[in-house]
């Protein structure tokens, strides 16, 4: 995600793009995973702690997970574009630390990144290196949304 | 909703685990959330998925945190005063989720403590699993879930 294990470097932060959450995305989301009223109903939303129809934790979360796909589907094109070869797709086996330290409301646009914080081979996988990364999302008025510390397998170069 | 209905702060056990129901995960469903939120090929489709280091379809992660915060909500959330979660301190994916699997959730507090700065609100310290048909945890995580107290409905 990130391409192959060998071009990362610790401490490179990329933008993932931005996505705007509309009131019919929110609540599509949240009848189908996430019924807790202040996410489908905008009166019961208002009387709620967080003042207003705003988004599921998770959807927050799913939409950085779908630019992020991209973003590596974009960077392996350009690797096959430039005669080189496609990196494999790798798997999660985890996060920790995710904080939603604010409301994501009807209309806000939410810019996402990736930091790389620390990269490893791995001894139990060969071919493949464990990368950690620090996540983010933040709204138009600069305020993050969002933030996680995940994990990644990343495939090497030379396997 | 009769306030006796409900379920309050003071309502949760600590130590005692809650089943979340159980839940058939299908192909088709395992590819539509892909489709939409996260597109790669081990999550999208049988034959792409063999030639990655998965080498099966599985669900992604996050199907798999979503489907549990669906059965929390249709086990628990709907007839309780909950306030929701400010995040997740922890959560790992041991084992694939793979078309048929037959999932449940469980919950359990760990800790319970009134909140210091809210008098009507009180917080556990949570873990929930989904095991699947072969008693594997396919996900686990940590939270803490903030409730309504039973007096904070009244002082409001």
């Amino acid at each position: 995600m990130s391409g192959f294990y060998e071009d990362i470097e610790p401490g490179r932060k990329i933008d993932l793009g931005s996505h705007k959450f509309t009131q019919d995305e929110i609540v599509a989301f949240a009848e189908r995973f996430d019924p807790q009223p202040f996410h489908l109903d905008e009166e019961v939303a208002k009387a709620s702690l967080f003042g207003g129809l705003c988004a599921s934790g998770w959807h927050t979360a799913c939409i950085w997970m779908r630019l992020m796909v991209q973003h590596e589907q974009r960077l392996r094109e350009e690797l096959v574009t430039s005669g080189e070869p496609a990196f494999g797709f790798g798997v999660s086996p985890g996060f920790r630390d995710l904080t939603w330290p604010i409301p994501v409301y009807v209309g806000d646009v939410i810019t996402y990144s990736i930091e790389y914080l620390e990269k490893r081979p791995l001894r139990s996988r060969p071919g493949w290196g464990l990368l950690l990364h620090q996540d983010e999302g933040i709204n138009q008025n600069g305020e993050v949304v969002m933030r996680m510390t995940s994990n990644l397998f990343v495939a090497r170069r030379e396997s | 909703m009769a306030v006796s209905e409900k379920l309050y702060w003071e309502d949760i056990e600590v130590g005692k685990t809650i089943a979340l129901g159980e839940k058939r995960v299908e192909k088709d469903e395992i590819i539509a959330f892909a489709q939409e939120f996260d597109p790669q090929p081990f999550h999208l489709d049988e034959q792409a998925a063999k030639d990655t280091m998965i080498g099966e379809l599985i669900a992604s992660g996050w199907h798999t945190n979503v489907m549990l915060m669906r059965m929390l909500y249709d086990s628990l959330l709907k007839d309780c005063a909950s306030l929701g979660s400010g995040g997740l301190e922890e959560v790992k994916w041991p084992e694939a989720v793979r078309p048929g699997d037959v999932i449940r959730g469980t919950y359990t507090c760990l800790e319970s403590r009134a909140s210091k700065s809210r008098p009507d609100v009180g917080i556990c310290k949570v873990v929930c699993e989904v095991i699947n048909q072969d008693d594997l945890v396919v996900m686990s995580c940590r939270l803490s879930h903030f409730f309504r107290r039973r007096n904070g409905e009244r002082q409001q």
